[in-house]
């Protein structure tokens, strides 16, 4: 079962802008946990379209509630990858992104395209996509719920941070109201999606002490189901 | 940004550079005569590609564009 995303954006900076930013996007204020990035291949097609692969190493902030749960052993930074096609005939940009490390547990691919918008040529839109899966049995539902509460904060992240480097390279302040709204809302978004998580994990905590030992069954113990879900919601800030 | 191979960060750096101003100044404007970064790039890659290896992170045997084909919407 996959958890499907869809939502249209719209940069006020027309799509050349969009696509010289897009290459300088990092670091900006918004992905302080993005700790290293990498062109790995690039080439310029027979129909002079330019095709890269960019691999980032990112890292995530655990809450206090959830250090508890964290196993020692679990890595503390995730590998992803992203792949674009930019079309300088068409002025299309094509983007997909998916995390390539600890895909087992979660998996989130997004894919994003960038056109001029037809209403107004200096303005460009984005369109994107998500699908979230997990293949953790009894938990995938939930995971893949909560996976898309975090997702949807990340999209105001990467548009605030996205628009910062425009900003950035013509030179001039970004806009403090609509830096402001995007911080507020990320941050009302991430408290719910907190929220959410300890409310899992009590939930789960719960289950020990009522579940009925069934030999059918292969559920995973509640300790051990929260070790693995806790680290998911590390993951949801892939691609942020 | 750094590089994810610590000493290939400079390597990375310069390119970069280089590669923005292709991009913005002769790509983006269909001016198709040639790359100037083609060298810089090969000692970029070396680097990285090294790297990665040593790190043993699993970049190989996927296709490019490839987790997105045929994907449904559910």
């Amino acid at each position: 079962m996959v958890k499907y995303f869809c939502c249209a954006g719209l940069l006020k900076s027309n799509w050349d802008q969009v696509c010289v930013a897009f290459w300088q996007r990092y670091p900006n204020p918004y992905s302080n946990h993005v700790l290293t990035e990498d062109i790995i291949f690039r080439e310029v097609t027979p129909t002079n379209c330019l095709i890269s692969r960019r691999l980032l190493t990112k890292t995530s902030r655990a809450p206090r509630w959830m250090e508890r749960y964290l196993p020692k052993h679990m890595a503390s930074s995730a590998y992803i990858i992203e792949d674009s096609i930019v079309d300088p005939l068409k002025r299309t940009m094509t983007t997909l992104t998916w995390n390539i490390s600890h895909a087992r547990l979660m998996s989130v691919e997004e894919r994003c395209e960038y056109q001029i918008n037809p209403d107004n040529s200096s303005w460009t839109q984005i369109k994107r996509e998500a699908w979230i899966s997990s293949n953790i049995y009894g938990l995938s539902r939930a995971i893949q719920e909560f996976g898309l509460a975090r997702f949807k904060n990340s999209v105001t992240k990467t548009m605030k941070g996205f628009e910062y480097h425009w900003w950035c390279i013509v030179g001039e302040t970004p806009s403090r109201t609509l830096a402001e709204t995007a911080t507020e809302r990320a941050r009302e978004t991430a408290l719910a999606a907190k929220e959410k998580a300890k409310d899992l994990a009590s939930q789960a905590h719960k289950k020990q002490y009522l579940l009925q030992p069934n030999p059918q069954l292969s559920l995973l113990p509640a300790q051990a189901a929260l070790q693995l879900l806790c680290p998911l919601i590390l993951l949801l800030q892939l691609l942020k | 940004m750094n590089s994810v191979g610590e000493a290939c960060t400079d390597l990375k750096r310069e390119y970069d550079q280089c590669f923005n101003r292709w991009f913005a100044e002769k790509f983006l404007k269909g001016d198709r005569s040639g790359d100037p970064c083609t060298e810089t790039f090969r000692k970029y890659q070396g680097c990285v590609q090294k790297a990665i290896r040593e790190k043993d992170i699993p970049i190989d045997g996927v296709d490019f564009m490839g987790p997105n084909k045929d994907k449904p919407e559910t």
